[in-house]
């Protein structure tokens, strides 16, 4: 079997991952790395996504008596791949399953951020979103309603001031929600007009058999939609990792049945 | 072929034929994620009153065609200005503090009575060396360093790449080269690093190539203290402010030779039209102090300061043998220098300074050092803890306003450190590219030089 780098990393993490692995996404400047290092302290180290020129940062924290790997993803405008950078995050979230994925984002700028929280929510429902330099939107006479907000997308949403080390409580305690007492998300999905729509529901019973539950059905549907032939060989690479063997040979006869 | 791979494609296949039915897939799916975004957004966020937005008025200035240049220039200029009249001063401290503990160093060795030659490699060669590595570059590093940390957490890079984004296009380079430029000034080598933020391979092939135009730290010391030594033999006089003129202009300079290299691998050995990419400006934060301070003297100013140390023990060690070890009456140091008298000559330097660029090789903080340990061991001993003694010295050893001009262009232009070219070898993963990065600032040095000095010669300027 072909060993590719993303593999070869998620065993690393494997090797003292703790009780729970959470992702940490956002945008190039956002604070983001700020929010890893309040979090993390000096329990962190850097290092080398292997096989590609991108820094991944990993460290960890204590909470509630359990230990949180927290995994610092390069900065992205979003997981469509249009860099190394996004590859690496969005191969990341996708298939290195973590246990859930904060989005950090610059509340300043929320709009342009959205876009990325949005396409990490299409992927996975344990998505927590961090609403970052709240201090700044105030300074620029703005208001969020963070409620509201949480609301219309259906994941919780914390503010936080991560260089004063504001609201990081409650980002830690809304993980702990999420993963460790199962608290239920139901992200907010992102709607295509009819023609996309018609066209996933074609294939994504076909995909459903394939993937059978190791990946999200409709958003493996979009991708192949899309043609992207990075995420299409990566996921060719996660179900041959998944299930070797007479399980996967059945169903994607089966696929072959369907299709033809 | 496999089982999985089979149905895979078969789906893929159907994917394709639903894909020629929708057309294009992608648009389509970004702007739905806009759309989406945008209405999210509207529903949440009021802003009270009109917005007072103070970055872009800022930006209006700091990045505006006529205002840009001058004031990128004027606070690279501020910044050394700060930088030498700050460093003078602990500069001197450190020095007589050093060196006076020297020659508690020799009496101690004497009432031990060692063996003369311990006496030299030890306090002669390894301290002295150490200590002019520290008191040199110690203060102007201390400054120079969270001044521009300063600068990087205020959201100034940004600014300086998106006004200088027009005249890397033209080189056929990439516009966040200059940010890898801004990287370069703290450390080549992590200049030669932070390239990975290029995505095409050939732009950033062309940045690391061209990185080592910008002085890094390792040389500013250098740089700082021959602009003072050129100030005091051509107009006799000490001024901080045409120092700092002279460095901003030497970095100006700079910068024009990387856009002039850049344009001509881009237009010979790189072919290519440069891509486009988003600059996002984000918006100023006013850094915190402490953490700043705390950030740019760990991680950066004794980072470097370590790694000369490390570099200039041994090499004050080698430097002082081969200054004493003599083979008829001329030191090993002495020969070597000789050898290469001719060439230096030529280029409007002279065979010791060729054999301490050669030798400092390294790194670059420790050429000073290697030059004025191989003058010294030549004549008399002197004291040497000030610039104006530094001068007497060079001038001693014949020294013309030309070599101290053409040391600052040498300095400038030549060669990347060791550590640089391994880091460039390990990025590239190619030999010949290594090679190339070396080959192109020491062609461009050599050329440089030769012609200044040539031209001042015959015109009788020295």
């Amino acid at each position: 079997m072909q060993v590719t780098g993303l593999q070869e990393f998620l065993e690393r993490i494997e090797e003292n991952k703790g009780d729970a692995v959470i992702a940490l996404a956002g945008n190039p400047n956002t604070g983001k790395s700020t929010v890893f290092n309040s979090l993390t302290g000096l329990n962190q180290h850097t290092g080398n996504w292997p096989g590609k020129t991108v820094v991944f940062a990993k460290g960890s924290y204590r909470y509630k008596k359990k230990n949180i790997t927290l995994v610092d993803l390069p900065g992205a405008y979003s997981l469509l791949a249009n860099s190394a950078d996004e590859q690496v995050a969005r191969d990341f979230i996708c298939f290195g399953k973590p246990d859930a994925t904060v989005v950090v984002v610059d509340a300043t700028c929320l709009e342009r951020n959205l876009n990325l929280a949005l396409q990490v929510m299409e992927i996975t429902p344990q998505t927590i979103l961090c609403v970052n330099l709240i201090d700044e939107a105030k300074r620029k006479k703005m208001a969020i309603d963070f409620s509201k907000l949480a609301d219309l997308l259906g994941v919780p949403v914390i503010p936080t001031v991560a260089r004063d080390k504001v609201g990081l409580l409650d980002l830690k305690e809304s993980i702990h929600r999420v993963v460790f007492e199962k608290q239920l998300l139901q992200p907010r999905r992102i709607v295509y007009n009819k023609v996309i729509e018609s066209a996933i529901e074609k294939i994504q019973e076909e995909v459903e058999v394939l993937v059978h539950g190791s990946l999200n059905s409709r958003w493996v549907a979009l991708r192949l939609l899309d043609g992207d032939p990075t995420i299409i060989r990566e996921i060719f690479n996660h179900l041959q990792r998944m299930d070797p063997g007479d399980q996967q040979s059945k169903r994607a006869l089966k696929v072959v049945e369907d299709c033809g | 072929m496999d089982s999985l791979e089979v149905g895979l494609n078969q789906i893929l296949s159907k994917a394709q034929k639903v894909r020629w039915q929708v057309g294009s897939v992608r648009e389509v799916i970004v702007k739905s994620i806009y759309e989406q975004a945008q209405e999210i957004t509207e529903k949440v966020v009021t802003t009270k009153e009109a917005e007072e937005d103070l970055d872009r008025k800022i930006d209006n200035i700091v990045t505006s065609k006529i205002l840009g240049y001058p004031l990128m220039i004027a606070l690279l200029g501020l910044v050394f200005w700060l930088t030498i009249s700050g460093a003078n001063l602990p500069s001197q401290i450190l020095a007589d503090l050093l060196f006076g503990f020297q020659h508690r160093l020799t009496t101690f060795f004497h009432w031990i009575s060692a063996p003369e030659w311990l006496h030299g490699v030890l306090v002669l060669g390894l301290y002295r060396c150490l200590a002019w590595v520290v008191s040199v570059m110690l203060p102007p590093m201390a400054i120079f360093f969270p001044l521009f940390t300063f600068l990087e957490d205020l959201g100034y890079l940004p600014r300086v790449a998106f006004n200088l984004d027009k005249l890397f296009k033209r080189a056929g380079a990439h516009g966040k080269q200059i940010l890898t430029m801004c990287m370069g000034f703290g450390c080549n080598a992590a200049g030669v690093i932070a390239c990975r933020i290029i995505e095409s391979p050939r732009e950033r092939l062309i940045a690391i190539l061209t990185n080592n135009f910008v002085p890094c730290n390792g040389r500013f010391p250098t740089l700082i203290a021959m602009a003072a030594v050129f100030l005091g033999i051509l107009v006799s006089k000490e001024s901080n402010l045409l120092a700092s003129a002279l460095v901003a202009g030497v970095v100006v300079l700079g910068v024009f030779i990387t856009l002039l290299v850049s344009w001509i691998l881009s237009k010979t050995v790189l072919k290519g039209v440069p891509s486009t990419f988003t600059l996002e400006l984000p918006p100023y934060r006013w850094p915190k102090i402490g953490t700043l301070l705390i950030r740019s003297v760990l991680d950066r100013t004794l980072f470097v300061l370590m790694r000369a140390v490390i570099v200039a023990a041994p090499a004050g060690v080698v430097i002082w043998t081969l200054a004493n070890i003599e083979v008829a009456n001329l030191s090993i140091i002495g020969y070597l220098a000789g050898w290469l008298q001719g060439f230096g000559r030529l280029i409007g330097l002279d065979g010791y300074i060729i054999l301490a660029f050669i030798l400092g090789l390294p790194a670059n903080e420790i050429v000073i050092p290697i030059l004025i340990m191989s003058y010294l061991s030549q004549g008399t001993m002197l004291e040497l803890d000030s610039i104006e003694a530094l001068r007497q010295l060079l001038i001693a050893n014949g020294w013309t306003w030309l070599t101290a001009l053409n040391m600052i262009l040498f300095s400038l232009l030549h060669f990347p450190c060791a550590t640089t070219l391994l880091t460039i070898r390990r990025e590239t993963q190619s030999i010949r590219w290594t090679w190339l990065a070396a080959l192109i600032p020491t062609t461009v040095a050599v050329v440089v030089c030769f012609l200044l000095a040539q031209t001042a010669r015959v015109l009788g300027l020295v």
